[in-house]
């Protein structure tokens, strides 16, 4: 891989900023180039909240992720908005949990994963995040606990060790749904 | 090498300007700055500095000159509509040549106008910013690690040539992480005989003071003030070029509009088309001489900002009208997008500038 | 031998200000209370814009020239600088702080900034030449009331003490005025209390001189003494209008 732009997308309170910026550490301390984009302002208070990340073998030029290699969709608002904005031969991955139509697109490889549905199941309400982020890493073969383990201590403070394992357990839950 | 940690544009301002010595901080929230204000709340009380929220932008301005009268080093941040309270103090303090730090993550206006990315104060920044006879230095990062960098070069340079020197950002290079390092020599804050600490007794008063009521003194004053600025104009200038050997298209652009036009520059050169970048570090001192230098050797510069075209007129000044000088600009809180410049581009490039 | 000399804080030059006009005071006693706490050395004065614009030239120690109305964020920095080791007074008038400077003084007072506030109450803005001021009385004729201020157009004069006593911010407030020997010793007193509160630490003390303009009031310095008896002391009556550790104690 050169470089891959990803955008993340959905509710404020989904965690988006946070899968965001931890795929950007995992990138950061793979000696990738890499950057983290949010959206802000207003529409972060519970409407729809967005990141771009960018991670490359070489010198990340725009920030700006306007058309995604790879879709990250939370909710309805999010897949209406950035359906059309992803590259032909790109990936969407969509929350169909919250999100009960299909993607239209026909020049893209979809994923549905009932991410809010098995973060509740198993008792992590808060992680569908990075459930649905554990199934990217998966399809794009990046799936590595060793190298998850230490993006996330990157981005979860020592005090809260338990959160670490929590996290790869979602991760690993994401990965492994079929 | 220190490790490289990934930090938002706005928090690798504040940790730099800890770094830098700055131990007072004083602003007043507005987006999409107000991180770094949030850091210094964080992060001065634990190193026995101080952070006061201000009552309004007018308040914290004038409490960096305080701060600054008394020799320390000191910075205030805020974003465009901020910036313009803060014009007040910024002429005052460049009357008693006071030197300070001061940050505009710009968004779009005029007026209140909103909140997103923008260039568009580039006018205020470069040409004065208020009343009077004055420059300050403006230092334009294009990435994280140059919001840190320039930070600190900031405050060496505001100290050794008394001088605020500014930081113009934008919103999204205060928002955006990337990974930056953080291991800078810091030249110390150089002895300062004119501040005003205390006499102990042992000088005569020292008086920071911009009122000089005599035409031939205030005029004296002005003409001593220009002629540090002019070797600010001789020493400091910064600028990147890029591609700009075999260039036949320049473009000019600094912050982030620097970063997508160099997007636009690699998908041009993979179609065929020569095109290099200057893109000034430095917005005051302006750099002239390779924009003049690129005047002879290429066709065409185009100019790419989020303003209505505001360092274009810099642009064509510096080139002295040898070439066309043309804008490909968003304004109001957008942003050009690398096909948008493309597109600029290869209209140029049909146009016969092959 | 010398019976009566200048204070030494107070700068060997003469100053500008008009024959009758109470600055001079007050500049003394600012000036002897400096010499008597041996303060001089650590003190940094912040000037304002107004008739005392040039009191930086006027005191022998550390002096910092404000904008208008931002002398009480100027000396939070400078006093912020290096709490310890600066003493920091503003000298400011009825235009500088109770109308542009409105909010800077306000909100020094409420975070109970540790500073020395000055400040000079003559209802009128005396440099630019007469002017309507924020405490200018109802029915005093200036340049921009000449038909006498109608408060019914532009509203009431604020007394600011009465005002900042609301506050839970503010240390020590006081209305003193110079119109006899008398009241010149007791505003002396005020403005010595009003530094030393800083030097212990308490916090944002403002003395409020009522104070007169012969020229700009259009009298003789005699007749200006008398209508500030007869008309300034009524409205902005005189004492102290907070003083925490007092009610502490």
């Amino acid at each position: 891989m050169s470089t891959k732009q990803f955008l993340f997308s959905g509710f404020g309170g989904q965690g988006i900023l946070f899968s965001g910026k931890f795929l950007a550490y995992k990138g950061l301390t793979e000696n990738k180039q890499v950057s983290w984009l949010p959206s802000y302002g207003p529409e972060m208070r519970g409407g729809t909240a967005s990141c771009s990340v960018i991670v490359s073998d070489e010198p990340v030029g725009s920030p700006i992720v306007s058309n995604p290699d790879i879709l990250v969709a939370m909710n309805l608002p999010s897949l209406d908005k950035f359906e059309q904005s992803v590259v032909p031969g790109g990936i969407i991955f969509a929350d169909s949990t919250l999100i009960e139509r299909k993607v239209t697109r026909e020049d893209v490889t979809v994923y549905y994963i009932p991410a809010t549905k098995l973060a509740s199941d198993n008792g992590y309400p808060t992680l569908a995040n990075m459930i649905i982020l554990g199934k990217v890493l998966k399809v794009l073969g990046e799936f590595n606990t060793d190298d998850l383990t230490a993006a996330l201590k990157k981005v979860i403070s020592a005090k809260r060790a338990d959160m670490l394992d929590t996290n790869l357990k979602a991760l690993t839950l994401g990965a492994d749904y079929e | 090498m220190a490790d490289k940690v990934l930090m938002k544009g706005n928090e690798a301002i504040a940790e730099s300007a800890i770094i830098a010595g700055c131990r007072h901080y004083f602003g007043y929230p507005i987006t999409p700055q107000t991180e770094i204000a949030a850091y210094m709340a964080k992060r001065m009380p634990k190193i026995g500095g101080t952070f006061l929220q201000a009552e309004s932008e007018i308040a914290a301005i004038n409490m960096v000159y305080g701060v600054s009268s008394a020799g320390y080093r000191v910075m205030t941040s805020s974003s465009s509509p901020g910036i313009s309270l803060k014009g007040e103090g910024l002429s005052y303090m460049a009357g008693s040549d006071l030197p300070a730090l001061v940050v505009n993550v710009q968004r779009g206006g005029p007026g209140l106008g909103g909140i997103q990315p923008s260039q568009s104060d580039y006018f205020q920044a470069t040409k004065g910013g208020a009343h009077g006879d004055f420059k300050m230095i403006v230092l334009a990062p294009s990435s994280v690690q140059e919001m840190a960098a320039l930070t600190v070069k900031g405050f060496e340079l505001a100290d050794k040539y008394r001088m605020t020197a500014m930081i113009l950002a934008d919103g999204t290079m205060g928002q955006m992480m990337e990974p930056v390092e953080l291991d800078f020599e810091v030249k110390p804050s150089p002895e300062k005989p004119w501040a005003t600490n205390g006499t102990k007794m042992q000088r005569t008063h020292n008086i920071v003071n911009s009122l000089s009521l005599v035409p031939e003194e205030l005029e004296r004053l002005n003409f001593e003030r220009f002629e540090r600025y002019a070797i600010v104009e001789r020493d400091e200038v910064m600028y990147e070029e890029y591609l700009m050997d075999d260039a036949e298209i320049c473009i000019a652009a600094f912050g982030i509009a620097a970063r997508v036009a160099k997007n636009a520059i690699v998908k041009a050169r993979e179609k065929g088309i020569k095109v290099g970048m200057i893109r000034p570090i430095t917005l005051w001192p302006f750099p002239k001489a390779p924009f003049k230098k690129a005047a002879e050797q290429v066709k065409h510069i185009i100019s790419v900002e989020l303003s209505m075209g505001q360092m274009i007129e810099d642009v064509k000044l510096a080139s002295e009208c040898k070439v066309p000088v043309t804008l490909c600009n968003r304004a109001g809180g957008m942003i050009p997008t690398p096909e948008q410049v493309l597109a600029h581009i290869e209209d140029i490039y049909s146009g016969g500038a092959k | 031998m010398v019976v009566f000399d200048k204070p030494k804080a107070l700068a060997d030059v003469s100053m500008h200000y008009c024959p009758g006009c109470t600055h001079g005071i007050v500049h003394r006693l600012v000036a002897e209370v400096i010499d008597e706490l041996g303060i001089e050395g650590k003190t940094i004065g912040v000037a304002p814009v107004g008739c005392s614009v040039m009191a930086y030239n006027y005191f022998n120690c550390d002096m910092i020239e404000a904008a208008h109305g931002r002398a009480p964020a100027v000396a939070t920095g400078v006093k912020r600088a290096n709490p310890s080791e600066h003493i920091v007074f503003t000298y400011q008038g009825d235009g500088d702080l109770a109308s542009i400077g409105m909010a800077e003084t306000v909100h020094a007072a409420a975070r109970n900034e540790n500073i020395t506030i000055i400040f000079i109450n003559n209802a009128i803005y005396g440099m630019t030449g007469g002017q309507m001021a924020p405490t200018s009385l109802p029915g005093q004729v200036t340049q921009t009331s000449p038909y006498g201020r109608d408060v019914n157009h532009c509203g009431y004069p604020i007394r600011v003490c009465e005002m900042l006593s609301e506050l839970e911010g503010p240390e020590y407030l006081e209305r003193v005025t110079v119109n006899n020997v008398k009241n010149v010793n007791k505003a002396k007193k005020a403005i010595k209390k009003a530094f030393q509160n800083q030097i212990d630490g308490k916090g944002f003390s403002l003395i409020e001189v009522v104070s007169t303009c012969p020229t700009n009031w259009g009298m003789t310095p005699a007749n200006a003494l008398k209508w500030l008896d007869e008309n300034m002391l009524p409205y902005y009556p005189l004492g102290v209008y907070k003083d925490r550790s007092a009610k502490e104690e």
